[in-house]
């Protein structure tokens, strides 16, 4: 096995985990927080592409710099299915959440179907032109840029929930609602929040692999259960599990890739969610107990 | 002759917590025996370990001379000890009838037999009257009863009852006991985690004191009730030596 | 009572003669989904667990008992038990792996939905199976193997299947099966401590489902006599599967009939209405539309609503 092919996947892999990481952190809060798994989760990545692809098309906007719309208005779009849909089914059984979601996955997914269309599409930028070189290695300047901002953005929540006032209630609301709710949070409006930041996050991510990747209406389920692969295997509602969770299925998807077979390669990410739901539920990085 | 139940060494803990240590008791056949103690004395841990629901660090269960140590609940019953909850777990999209009903088809797999057994024992604890409402619209005291239906539709010769009179006026009170009491005399034996003094000192014949997980006192209830160590546990210090009974 | 549903089935065995080829298609549809909603209801309803991935079932009896055919020249009649023997050996895997290590409500879906992505991704990596184009039956007619001429057969086939799993379904309902399996939903720790073995039942659930549904496949395959494993091992077909029972009513007997007569032929309409470029997917919107408007206002079903309407009619 030539190692430059190897390394080659490695690095590739990595930046691509910037991006799995983003999508995966913005799952693990709106989780952590509302405790409802988001199966509309990869919809809304894909209408964030769909956005910026709307962006550049009309307004000749790069997707690296539309991708800060692109947040904004997934932001909304999440607060507002916390807000009017979510909200109402806090207390329903796990299955009702999930079909609930599934519903709004299917309207986004259909939604984006007759506005655009089944055929794949990618957005212009001038980056996807350029390479740079890393000794033998070589690196799209779209997927390392994509990989910075990724990285930049998870940062910059981790400030936001650690270091700001609002940050910090979500992060009471998640762990204690009850405690949060004494203390005069307005817990539903820091569920609103948490959904729509987590909505932002994958809006992001998706705007950001738009130049690179080929999307269509049909990518948001796999999106999603990417996106749940990696929570679990990272660990539920641990946001750190979920940025090193999303690496780690990045790089292992792209090594498998190049030692199975590139259509192989999500065998490996689901077999290592198998792992993980029989022998440590609670994730990598999990500290919850599941039920 | 092998004791009905035997608690041997029994430990138990969670985490940092050691919510049972080294416990020992015996409960002899046809007993009424009270497990008392204050909160988080480890009680209703005791009952999780016997009925199966969670499994012991160390120390041996024996019932009827077998160990059931590592038993899953299910199979704990079948062999004749039946449980119910401290916070009431009534099936609630079923109807009253319906949740007895799951308990008699233990002995019963024929659904019509198993029926007719749900509606005698349905008439034993007095809600007939209520069989076909779902079980998610009774009061709590009904709620009780239909706990102690269900586990007593599973024909035990063993009852574990967690706190069933938690919450009841005293009529209701004194309907359970005579209830237990009855139950009892048709030859099951029960042992019973109970807050409500006056109950647990009229019906139980043996008392047993927890406190920290470990067992304090043991005995008949006059004996108990005036035992230091009790008083201490419930009460703290200063009041030993204050009750002249 | 029981006249009304005779009367009910004798119409739709004598409705053949008086309908036209393309009725009689969403008919077959109808019955077909009514079936697949039946055998997922007795894991999905009855049992409580969610599927999400039951189109592995279907897909693994479809891909067995074409492959039998083409390759062993095993008539698609016997090919069906296989195809079911099979689905049922990975429902008892996946039964095992999820109920032995305690996975519940999102976490036993996910496993269900790995299974599927999995069975997906492998067939359509294998040439046997004709890879991602896809395994083509070529047409004969011949009813040994397991086609006909019309589609009238096919909708009789239909018919009994749904009649079959409405049937089983029927007779668990009143046997121990059913009360135990009500219990486990309900409250599982509950049961265990009155004697139900939960594990038991619920594999018992999920292997008989799964063999129903791979049973399912074989129709599957040689009525539309051509597989693609995007489609057969997707999560749509998953959905689509689900969404039925779920709108009728899981865990009642006539859920599953109720909710696909209802949504069958809105997709099929929509389908033919909006089969022009622009509008396809209209009909999942509505799809989608439904399925919140049925968690937020009738998170049991339709049929339990409609009952307890019944139930408000004053007595004369």
């Amino acid at each position: 096995m030539d190692p430059t092919l190897v390394g080659q996947a490695l690095l590739n892999g990595l930046l691509f985990g910037g991006v799995y990481s983003l999508m995966a952190v913005g799952l693990s809060l709106i989780f952590g927080v509302t405790r409802v798994v988001n199966f509309a989760h990869g919809d809304m990545m894909v209408w964030g592409m769909y956005l910026a692809l709307v962006l550049a098309e009309r307004a000749g906007l790069d997707p690296y710099l539309g991708f800060v719309v692109c947040a904004a208005v997934l932001f909304l779009l999440g607060a507002f299915v916390q807000r009017t849909l979510v909200q109402r089914i806090v207390e329903a059984p796990h299955a009702m959440q999930i079909l609930l979601m599934l519903g709004v996955a299917l309207v986004l997914e259909n939604v984006a179907l007759v506005l655009f269309g089944p055929d794949p599409q990618r957005v212009p930028s001038p980056l996807t032109m350029a390479t740079l070189w890393l000794g033998p290695l070589f690196v799209d300047v779209a997927r390392l840029v994509t990989f910075g901002v990724a990285v930049l953005l998870t940062i910059s929540l981790y400030v936001f929930l650690f270091r700001t006032m609002l940050g910090k209630m979500i992060r009471a609301a998640a762990d204690n609602p009850f405690g949060a709710r004494v203390i005069g949070t307005d817990v539903h409006r820091v569920y609103v929040v948490a959904f729509g930041i987590g909505a932002a996050c994958v809006g992001a991510a998706g705007a950001l692999v738009s130049a690179f990747l080929p999307f269509q209406p049909a990518s948001g389920l796999s999106a999603s259960v990417t996106s749940f692969n990696i929570v679990i295997i990272g660990g539920m509602g641990s946001l750190t599990g979920a940025f090193f969770g999303g690496l780690l299925v990045a790089v292992a998807e792209s090594l498998g890739a190049v030692f199975l077979a590139p259509s192989l390669k999500e065998i490996v990410s689901f077999s290592l969610l198998i792992l993980i739901l029989l022998f440590r539920p609670a994730g990598l990085f999990g500290r919850r107990a599941t039920t | 002759m092998a004791a009905f139940l035997e608690v041997e060494g029994l430990s138990k803990h969670f985490g940092g917590l050691q919510a049972v240590k080294d416990l020992s008791f015996t409960v002899t056949e046809g007993e009424i025996v009270a497990l008392i103690g204050p909160n988080g004395a480890g009680k209703t841990t005791a009952f999780a370990l016997i009925s199966g629901f969670l499994h012991p660090d160390a120390g041996q269960i024996r019932f009827r001379g077998r160990s059931i140590v590592g038993r899953a609940p299910h199979q704990v019953c079948a062999l004749g000890i039946a449980r119910t909850f401290q916070i009431v777990r009534p099936f609630p999209g079923l109807t009253v009838l319906q949740n007895v009903l799951v308990g008699a088809l233990l002995r019963h797999p024929d659904v019509p037999t198993a029926t007719a057994r749900a509606e005698a024992v349905l008439d034993e604890v007095g809600l007939t009257a209520k069989r076909a409402q779902p079980a998610s619209g009774l009061t709590l005291a009904e709620r009780k009863r239909l706990e102690l239906a269900r586990a007593l539709a599973t024909e035990p010769t063993f009852l574990l009852l967690d706190e069933v009179m938690a919450g009841l006026n005293a009529t209701e009170t004194e309907r359970f006991v005579e209830l237990i009491r009855t139950i009892n005399r048709g030859g099951i034996t029960v042992l019973l985690i109970e807050h409500v003094m006056r109950a647990v000192m009229t019906v139980s014949r043996r008392v047993v004191v927890l406190n920290g997980g470990q067992l304090i006192a043991a005995g008949p209830p006059a004996q108990v009730a005036n035992d230091p160590a009790v008083i201490e546990a419930y009460l703290g210090e200063e009041y030993v030596g204050a009750a002249e009974d | 009572m029981k006249w009304a549903w005779l009367a009910v089935v004798a119409l739709l065995l004598v409705l053949p003669a008086f309908l036209s080829s393309y009725v009689l298609s969403v008919f077959i549809l109808i019955f077909f989904y009514a079936f697949l909603g039946q055998t997922w209801n007795l894991v999905g309803g009855y049992a409580g667990q969610l599927s999400l991935g039951h189109a592995a079932f279907l897909g693994i009896g479809a891909y067995t008992a074409a492959i039998l055919a083409r390759d062993a020249g095993i008539t698609p009649w016997a090919g069906l038990f296989v195809g079911a023997a099979l689905a049922a050996t990975l429902g008892a895997v996946i039964g095992y792996l999820g109920f032995r290590f305690g996975l519940r409500g999102f976490y036993f879906a996910l496993l269900t939905v790995a299974f599927a992505e999995i069975a997906r991704i492998v067939v359509a990596n294998l040439e046997t199976t004709g890879g991602a184009l896809g395994f083509y039956i070529t047409f004969t007619g011949d009813p040994r193997e397991f086609q006909f001429p019309d589609n009238r057969p096919h909708y009789y086939i239909a018919l009994a299947l749904m009649l079959l799993a409405t049937g089983i379904m029927a007779w668990i309902e009143r046997c121990r099966f059913g009360v135990y399996l009500a219990a486990i939903r309900e409250d599982e720790g509950a049961g265990e401590a009155l004697g139900v073995n939960s594990f038991k039942y619920k594999m018992l659930a999920i292997v008989v489902s799964a063999f129903l549904t791979g049973m399912g496949g074989t129709f599957y395959a040689f009525y539309y006599l051509s597989l693609q494993p995007n489609t057969v091992f997707g999560i749509p077909l998953s959905v689509d599967i689900v969404i039925r029972p779920i709108v009728g009513g899981a865990g009642t007997l006539l859920g599953p009939i109720l909710g696909s007569f209802l949504l069958t032929p809105l997709a099929e309409l929509s389908r033919a209405y909006f089969a022009t470029g622009r509008w396809t997917g209209v009909h999942l919107i509505a799809y989608g539309a439904l399925l919140i408007g049925v968690v937020l206002f009738l998170p049991h079903g339709l049929y339990p609503y409609l009952r307890r309407l019944v139930a408000w009619r004053p007595k004369d």
